[in-house]
């Protein structure tokens, strides 16, 4: 359902101020997108005055900072801290990124950081994301073959067999794409989103996976496959440069040349 | 706390906007303008088959400024929509997704519904003779 307005125990308003400590000279300002569980409050924006001077180049650098220097209850999930583990996923500035791969500096001004948008919010900067990922096991992720494998090696592939796979495999499952859909906000538990499709056709373009019909069949629905209306906020969105809106039209092209 | 409290985490109105949603956006518009653009043009021939009295009428309110207005919007409407509609196509057939292009290709139909409305106006006019 199409819904502008949040919830009104979703209504954001103004938190705390952190000041900058004493004879800082590259004062920054982070407002962040807080929420307890445990306190009955509505979601606020609490404002921290960083020094750039004594911080790290990217926002999930202040992140951390602040989770160590200022307020430890500060909670968002990170691991890598270089784009390839998907878990600092998050709204900087009003897109979708990767906190890990985002300069600080490429940020005017105050720098705003929410959770990933139409999402429920477990805490702050955390969201919930069990749906997408039920939803990544109902694409069956896996690759499907009746024919046994040789006995004395792996299922071989050649160069452009395996070459249709890049742009697909390099998908992390940060799912900024799926969160930046609008279709994806208004149908989340309908229409499966552009991070799931593009995980589908991975294993449809896969050249040694034999389950393609039945995995078409699969997505064949108004709602899973083809609430896809090319807005292409996905691929505007993601962080590693894929292209999530042409691997759903990759799908939608063998719907119709399969018939 | 039970996972039913959990707020959801803003959405349309904090997003960047993106040339291609805006213009993604613009097409669900103009379609959906498409609709009372058809029922005019059904009421004037409608008028048209009824008669004289009722075309005059019908003339005098298309021609008005507000007609002349919603005629506009219409004009600018069907291009659009035609446009991107054929903007569709291709993506359909599995062209223009790179982002460059993508923005290119709105660009273009945005200025091609504007030239293709100015023109039929001016065209419009010209027959009518001011």
């Amino acid at each position: 359902m199409v819904e502008f307005t949040l919830p009104a125990n979703s209504r954001v308003v103004e938190g705390k101020t952190y000041k900058a400590p004493q004879g800082a000279k590259r004062v920054r300002t982070f407002r962040i997108y807080r929420w307890n569980p445990d306190d009955g409050q509505n979601p606020r924006m609490d404002r921290f005055e960083i020094d750039l001077d004594d911080c790290g180049p990217m926002i999930l650098d202040a992140l951390i900072k602040i989770k160590n220097e200022v307020d430890t209850t500060l909670t968002f999930r990170r691991s890598c801290r270089e784009g390839i583990c998907g878990s600092c996923a998050m709204n900087v500035d009003g897109k979708n990124n990767l906190a890990c791969l985002c300069p600080i500096e490429e940020s005017s001004g105050e720098v705003v950081v929410r959770p990933l948008p139409h999402m429920h919010v477990i805490k702050d900067l955390v969201p919930d994301t069990s749906r997408l990922f039920a939803q990544h096991a109902m694409i069956e992720p896996w690759l499907k073959a009746d024919s046994p494998p040789p006995p004395d090696r792996e299922r071989l592939q050649s160069r452009e067999d395996r070459g249709e796979l890049d742009g697909l495999w390099e998908c992390i499952l940060c799912f900024c794409c799926s969160t930046s859909c609008p279709s994806y906000w208004w149908n989340p538990d309908r229409f499966l989103g552009p991070a799931i499709l593009l995980q589908a056709y991975r294993w449809i373009a896969d050249s040694r996976d034999e389950a393609t019909g039945e995995r078409l069949d699969e997505l064949e629905d108004p709602f899973r496959l083809y609430r896809c209306h090319t807005i292409m906020a996905c691929t505007n969105a993601c962080p590693k440069g894929l292209n999530p809106a042409k691997a759903i039209a990759e799908i939608k092209k063998r719907m119709i040349l399969r018939r | 706390m039970t996972a039913e409290n959990r707020p959801l985490s803003p959405h349309i109105f904090i997003y960047r906007l993106h040339l291609t949603t805006l213009l993604s956006g613009l097409h669900r518009i103009t379609g959906v303008m498409l609709i009372p653009g058809s029922v005019l043009l059904v009421l004037w021939l409608w008028a048209a088959a009824t008669g004289t009295e009722a075309y005059a009428t019908a003339t005098w309110a298309i021609g008005s400024w507000l007609g002349r207005l919603c005629l506009f919007g219409w004009t600018f409407s069907l291009f659009y929509h035609l446009c991107n509609g054929i903007r569709h196509l291709f993506w359909d057939a599995g062209h223009g997704f790179e982002l460059a292009r993508a923005r290119a290709s709105g660009l273009a139909v945005v200025a091609a519904s504007g030239a293709l409305t100015l023109a039929v106006w001016i065209a419009g006019y010209a027959a009518r003779g001011g």
